[in-house]
């Protein structure tokens, strides 16, 4: 069935509650569901499984810690993405760190839901895309679906892993549509990467930026005739690296694109496995495409500027298959 | 109360909680010797002088209760009655210790007792307390979480968040203060609003009394009346036991001068085990040579613990991965990893 996002996250979560009673969701308005995500969950599973939450998100991450020990699967939902700053302690010490600091004697299977406000006209506090900061950080899973239907298969897959699963969901995707299998058993394993577009003139590797990675090869399709490979890294941690080794080796040539800040983040990470294992193989320089080390302004002029485009992608591409692209400019 | 207490506990009850208490002592003591004979290394702090909170405490809830804690962290598991060999092993760093050697002094960790786990960043447990109470209500499964903590963290937004949570929801958990009157060299009442930390409960509309600390049979009557509380669907309690360390915050590390002897000797002479074993005799239940004979057999278990630990093995590196996660496979994999265990190991 065709549904946007967030229709097909709702729905997974609808069906990993009714399938498996130890999973509830709290966090501050899902009764009310302020974005969508657990829309009508109170009404059919009640207020001790869908429960609204103080502000307090270090507690409602470490009670999240505390049920999932004994024997439940909370579904933690943070609203916000810069909201986990505030239960930053409990995620980076508690969630990431408890199994291995008590020799395996527990599990975590929980889940922390983050939507990454962009293009939102919010202001640096509420518009960070934080998933390179979590992907750094051993202990956690981060899976970032783009598509209605990975939306599906991997909030479902999160639900019901053992280990803690941060789930980061892209807001300017959430009303994106798309193909779902209505398939309660329909799961997407977290890790596999997923090759969204075949080609074999160069790798492009989404990192939460799927659309505009898309919409690059679309237009290098059509306009320049260069068959552009899209990876879709829909699990950043564990990452997928065998899935570029193979692209670049297929392809020759690299662009990674990246919501998150240019410095130190997840493309930073690709680009480096390219570096150390691919380097035979390429025929260009690796490129990143990525935001300047800039907070995101509120003017909504100067927010939009921020972001790669799919122009921004395939001028890159354009630039590693040109000689040119061999000399530092 | 005490009588009570004493009623309620029996003989065999009362000889067990003083057997945990000398046991703390023992435990720590023993380790002090570790580390002045560089046996043992890390942060080490020891609860000599709160072994009544601990014991008391630990007592007052049923084995498969549930139980966090903090970074002074040997005696909550010894109190809640755990075997002193895997707590001993997991300070040599073996692989036979509770966390087969992956936390230490400052995370002993013993699901097989209730124990969820120290956490050596102050508060952080608060939450995790608040989440096992919640699993407990929603699986209706009856029992109760002890929540260690001490003054200091009384001042951290978490024991506040945590608090009013466990207060909104009436969930199964017991808030238990050990106020030893210092975060590290901090005294209290100069950095905390409240004369009483008791005093707190009030703002989340939360039953809670102030207790003797030294006096075991006190923490005992109050801690088992909130977890009867708490069992019967009452809600949550905060609890705030007068204690002391005797020792310093951490074992060797923070030599600060911040009380004098005289407030150390103050406190020696209001000893929790000396006062339970005084009452006990004093009231002719049971003789000394009991008592000693508890304090020998303690000494027994201590050698054969340290005979434990000395004799493990270290953890191996293929422990690890299945430490990290349930299933580490797509970690695992990365070449950096494989390479860095193949330099190691090169052998496997």
């Amino acid at each position: 069935m065709q549904t946007t996002w967030l229709q097909a996250a709702n729905m997974a979560l609808r069906e990993e509650m009714a399938r498996d009673e130890s999973v509830f969701v709290m966090g501050e308005d899902v009764e009310a569901a302020l974005f969508g995500l657990s829309a009508g969950l109170v009404t059919e599973f009640g207020q001790e499984r869908v429960r609204n939450t103080p502000i307090a998100e270090e507690t409602i991450v470490g009670a999240g810690v505390g049920a999932a020990m004994c024997g439940l699967r909370p579904f933690v939902d943070l609203n916000i993405a810069t909201f986990a700053y505030t239960a930053f302690d409990q995620i980076v010490n508690q969630v990431a760190k408890n199994r291995f600091l008590f020799g395996g004697q527990t599990k975590l299977p929980m889940v922390i839901f983050l939507n990454e406000f962009h293009r939102s006209y919010t202001a640096a506090q509420h518009t960070d895309r934080p998933h390179g900061l979590f992907m750094a950080m051993p202990g956690l899973k981060v899976v970032a679906p783009g598509t209605p239907a990975d939306a599906k298969g991997l909030i479902k897959s999160a639900v019901r892993s053992d280990d803690p699963v941060m789930v980061f969901s892209d807001m300017t995707s959430w009303n994106r549509k798309g193909e779902v299998p209505e398939d309660p058993e329909f799961l997407v394993p977290i890790g596999p990467a997923r090759v969204a577009v075949e080609g074999d003139a160069v790798t492009i590797v989404s990192i939460v930026a799927l659309q505009t990675c898309m919409l690059a090869a679309k237009k290098l399709a059509d306009g320049h005739g260069i068959r552009a490979e899209v990876l879709d890294m829909r699990t950043l941690a564990p990452l997928d690296e065998q899935a570029i080794i193979d692209s670049v080796a297929k392809t020759g040539r690299l662009v990674v694109v990246d919501t998150a800040h240019h410095t130190a983040g997840a493309a930073a990470e690709v680009a480096a496995i390219a570096a150390e294992y691919c380097f035979d193989d390429l025929k260009a320089p690796v490129l990143r495409v990525a935001t300047p080390d800039i907070h995101i302004p509120f003017s909504p002029t100067l927010e939009r500027k921020m972001f790669p485009t799919p122009d921004d992608v395939v001028q890159a591409v354009l630039k590693t298959a040109q000689p040119a692209a061999r000399s530092r400019d | 109360m005490d009588q009570q207490a004493m009623k309620e506990l029996g003989v065999d009850g009362l000889l067990e909680m003083y057997r945990r208490m000398v046991a703390i002592r023992a435990f720590d003591s023993t380790v002090e010797g570790l580390i002045d004979r560089g046996e043992l290394v890390g942060s080490i702090h020891t609860s000599i002088g709160q072994e009544g909170t601990c014991a008391g405490a630990g007592m007052a809830v049923a084995a498969d209760d549930y139980m966090t804690g903090s970074h002074r962290s040997h005696g909550h598991p010894i109190g809640k009655g755990a075997e002193l060999a895997k707590l001993m092993a997991e300070l040599f760093g073996k692989s036979t210790g509770v966390c087969e050697g992956n936390g230490g002094s400052m995370h002993l960790a013993d699901f097989s007792i209730g124990s969820l786990g120290e956490t050596a960043i102050v508060a952080s447990s608060l939450p995790i307390a608040v989440g096992a109470a919640l699993a407990s209500k929603l699986k209706g499964d009856g029992k109760v979480t002890l929540a260690f903590f001490g003054d200091g963290a009384s001042n951290a937004g978490a024991f506040h968040e945590s608090l009013n949570m466990a207060a909104i929801w009436k969930l199964p958990v017991i808030f238990m203060c050990e106020n030893n009157q210092f975060a590290v060299s901090t005294r209290h009442e100069t950095v905390c609003s409240v004369e009483r930390i008791s005093e707190r409960g009030a703002a989340y509309r939360m039953r809670a009394e102030t207790v003797d600390g030294q006096d075991a049979l006190t923490v005992w009557s109050a801690v088992r009346h909130a977890a009867e509380i708490a069992r019967s669907g009452g809600g949550p309690s905060l609890i705030e036991a007068l204690t002391y360390r005797y020792g310093d915050h951490s074992y060797l590390m923070n030599r600060l001068k911040y009380r004098t002897d005289d407030e150390v000797d103050v406190w020696r002479r209001n000893d929790p085990i000396e006062n339970l074993g005084r009452q006990l005799v004093d009231d002719q239940l049971v003789t000394p040579d009991q008592l000693a004979a508890v304090r020998q057999s303690v000494d027994d278990e201590i050698e054969r613990s340290l005979e434990f630990a000395r004799g493990s093995a270290d953890p191996t590196l293929d422990s690890l991965w299945p430490h990290m996660y349930t299933d580490p496979s797509g970690f695992a994999a990365r070449r950096h990893n494989q390479a860095w265990f193949a330099k190691l190991e090169p052998a496997r």
